[in-house]
């Protein structure tokens, strides 16, 4: 089977060209997307607008940011995230991120920190918002009927009326609905806690052996799961020899971590013509992320609930 | 040298100023329409593109609102993706200072002046309303009374973090208590350009203060010079040169063969705004009732409109009508002086272009207005999506070139030096 490879871009700098040539080479090698670092309070640019800032200059690479649940609102964080979509053509995720962090929570200023379990209710709760307002707008919601004058059909726009422990959103969102209908959402996958908590397609997990990756795979049924693979340290060979060691494990892929300025051109110069080479690689044709990671076509909820 | 003109291509809005159904209109949410305009605006070399923001759908008679363009992306993700396809192009858009957060915002601003080279512009305004509050976590929060204070303090605040050139900072005001560490280094231009819009007396004193430029409603040349002085008056009570802030109305244009060509066209394109559905509705905002059981094309309602202001028919959209029985009176005397249906007359009171005529007409009108104390410059709002500028950029700009008003090449290396700020 072809293995999925994706890079995790974390770097700090604030200069454009830094993020679009490594993106543009992600690109150029045809990986599955790439994942953009972010914090509050780290020295690192906005991760959804890195994302937006690279989206017009490349053509296949997926690009998932990461962004926080804890502070940002969840209208704002749906609508951007819809819009990375649009601005990308159906190439957009989101590596859904939480805050336990009291000196993040002083930059904003608006609430304490939260406990675990409270922190992934809410996040929970943060992703069924996203989603729920991405599909808020059915794809044919906009009609342009002259006669009646009406631009949108309003019987095709929902309100999510969402009600939750922390916070309630009423809807509908002011972005159509993005080109994948749900962008991909992902999330880590360390603290098997969460794995019941959060409604997302893609996890990345570190397992120490083929063995441990493949027990997890086994118990996040349905879900693409990703080992995260650090390259630096590691000749070219010995990376291809253990992501060949682990292809049969059920994994979907590996994110790869480059570890400094020459990483990214190790690993799309090198490391992968030779996963091309072995046929553990190879490049999707279709330009949505969705389909390029083999999830099934996003349906709409509203939707299903209009027909029944 | 004369006075050299401003000038803004605002991405057409969610209102009846956008005609959706030319068949020359396109997409309101594809990318291709917003790089569209963002390379037509810098073809004709202007200051910069400027995008509103959505907080919640406009709603009617607590329905959504069906009869206007409905639709529009997060503000400053598309400005990010913009700075990828223009080079000199200022990117502005407005950001609820009610529904964001300083810290958040200034980090977002402050990473997009970054990624654009400096180009960065923030619209400020404020919404006091329970209505866009349903669709965040805090709620419509805001008394009317404390818009202002909340965004004199928003734009303090800002400015403090973008002086850390990414270090620590602390806040203390009556709206935020924020503390920690930046993390955004200086940006290329420092702080990014600010804007506000509103022509209030609030709105004036805050631009005074804070603001970098306002986003002014257009005025017959009178008023905007009455306007203009205003404004400007007020900018030593805070230390502030008289250039410092730019006074830039949105304006509306018509281009034409000749001038009866041009108001051809004008009349064409109102019609186009104003639908029978449409007429009916831009009543009700007067009415602030229900009167879809009246005909578009028959006489005004001999009832009188509904004068409780605490729940207005309208939801999203900021109040107009300050005496509602005066305006229904005076229409009502207009249609019947004139013979006119509620369509013609909605078609006459609201929303006329405010420059109609021949390139060369319309050239010296906009000179005029600058050189005459009644304006910087203009935010051009066109009725079309995404070509509505193009005849101006081939037509308008080349006169104002010629007449030595408007720049041939971009000379300044961020926003801030194209407008002339420091």
């Amino acid at each position: 089977m072809t293995l999925h490879l994706a890079i995790a871009l974390d770097g700090d700098s604030f200069a454009a060209a830094d993020w679009t040539t490594p993106v543009r080479q992600a690109d150029e090698a045809r990986l599955d997307f790439v994942t953009f670092q972010d914090s509050f309070g780290g020295r690192r640019p906005d991760a959804v607008q890195v994302a937006a800032r690279v989206a017009p200059l490349t053509r296949h690479v997926g690009l998932v940011p990461v962004a926080t649940t804890t502070h940002t609102e969840p209208f704002h964080l749906s609508t951007a995230l819809a819009t990375l979509d649009h601005v990308s053509r159906g190439r957009a995720g989101w590596q859904v991120r939480v805050s336990a962090d009291p000196a993040e929570a002083a930059l904003l200023g608006r609430r304490a920190p939260l406990e675990f379990d409270d922190l992934f209710a809410e996040a929970g709760d943060v992703i069924e918002v996203v989603r729920r307002l991405w599909d808020s707008w059915e794809d044919d919601a906009i009609i342009k009927d002259v006669a009646t004058g009406r631009f949108i059909d309003r019987d095709k726009l929902h309100y999510i009326d969402f009600a939750g422990a922390h916070f309630s959103v009423k809807g509908p969102s002011i972005v159509p609905r993005p080109p994948q209908g749900q962008p991909v959402v992902a999330a880590l996958a360390h603290d098997e806690r969460v794995w019941s908590r959060l409604d997302v397609d893609v996890y990345f997990v570190t397992p120490d052996d083929a063995g441990q990756a493949a027990t997890i795979v086994r118990r996040l049924p349905g879900k693409k799961v990703f080992a995260d693979l650090a390259v630096s340290g590691r000749t070219t060979a010995e990376t291809a020899d253990l992501i060949a060691a682990w292809s049969a494990t059920g994994l979907a892929g590996f994110r790869l971590h480059p570890g400094g300025d020459h990483g990214v051109r190790a690993i799309t110069g090198e490391l992968v013509p030779e996963l091309r080479r072995r046929g553990l690689f190879t490049p999707s044709p279709r330009r949505r992320l969705r389909e390029r990671l083999g999830l099934p076509p996003a349906v709409n909820r509203y939707q299903e609930v209009a027909r029944a | 040298m004369p006075k050299q003109i401003i000038l803004a291509a605002h991405f057409p809005g969610v209102n009846n100023t956008t005609v959706w159904s030319d068949p020359r209109a396109g997409s309101q949410i594809a990318f291709d329409s917003f790089e569209y305009l963002a390379r037509t605006a810098e073809r004709g070399k202007f200051d910069f593109f400027f995008l509103a923001e959505g907080l919640r759908l406009r709603e009617q008679r607590g329905l959504i609102h069906d009869l206007d363009v409905v639709g529009r992306p997060d503000t400053i993700t598309v400005l990010a993706a913009l700075a990828a396809v223009t080079t000199h192009l200022g990117l502005a858009g407005t950001l609820n200072a009610t529904y964001h957060e300083p810290y958040e915002l200034a980090r977002q601003l402050a990473t997009l002046d970054h990624l654009s080279g400096g180009r960065a512009a923030w619209n400020v305004v404020t919404s006091p309303g329970a209505f866009f509050g349903e669709n965040f976590r805090r709620g419509g929060f805001l008394d009317h009374a404390d818009r202002y204070v909340r965004a004199g303090e928003f734009i303090e605040t800002a400015r403090t973090l973008w002086d850390t050139d990414g270090g620590e900072f602390a806040v203390t005001n009556s709206q935020f208590d924020i503390r920690g560490r930046f993390g955004v280094p200086r940006s290329p231009q420092g702080h990014p350009v600010i804007l506000q819009a509103g022509d209030s007396d609030g709105g004036r004193e805050l631009a005074a203060r804070h603001a970098d430029a306002i986003f002014s409603r257009h005025h017959q040349l009178d008023d905007a010079r009455r306007f203009y002085r205003d404004v400007k008056d007020r900018l030593a009570g805070y230390g502030r040169a008289e250039d410092s802030l730019k006074i830039i109305p949105g304006v509306s244009y018509v281009l034409g063969d000749s001038d009866a060509d041009a108001q051809e066209k004008a009349h064409h394109i109102r019609r186009q705004q104003v639908s029978p559905q449409t007429a009916i509705l831009l009543l009700e905002q007067l009415w602030n009732t229900d009167l879809s059981g009246y005909d578009p094309e028959g006489p005004l309602p001999e009832i009188d409109p509904v004068l409780d202001e605490s729940d207005t028919i309208i939801k999203g959209r900021a109040g107009m009508y300050p005496d509602r029985l005066a305006t229904a009176n005076e229409w009502r005397a207009r249609a019947e002086a004139k013979n006119l249906s509620i369509r013609d007359l909605i078609i006459e009171v609201t929303g006329r272009q405010n420059f109609i005529g021949t390139a060369s007409r319309v050239a010296e009108q906009l000179d005029e207005y600058v050189q005459t104390g009644a304006c910087d410059g203009f935010i051009l709002v066109p009725h079309l999506t995404p070509a509505g500028l193009d005849d101006f950029v081939d037509q308008v700009v080349p006169l104002l070139q010629e007449r030595g008003v408007f720049r041939t090449a971009y000379s300044g290396t961020t926003l801030r030096g194209n407008l002339g700020l420091a």
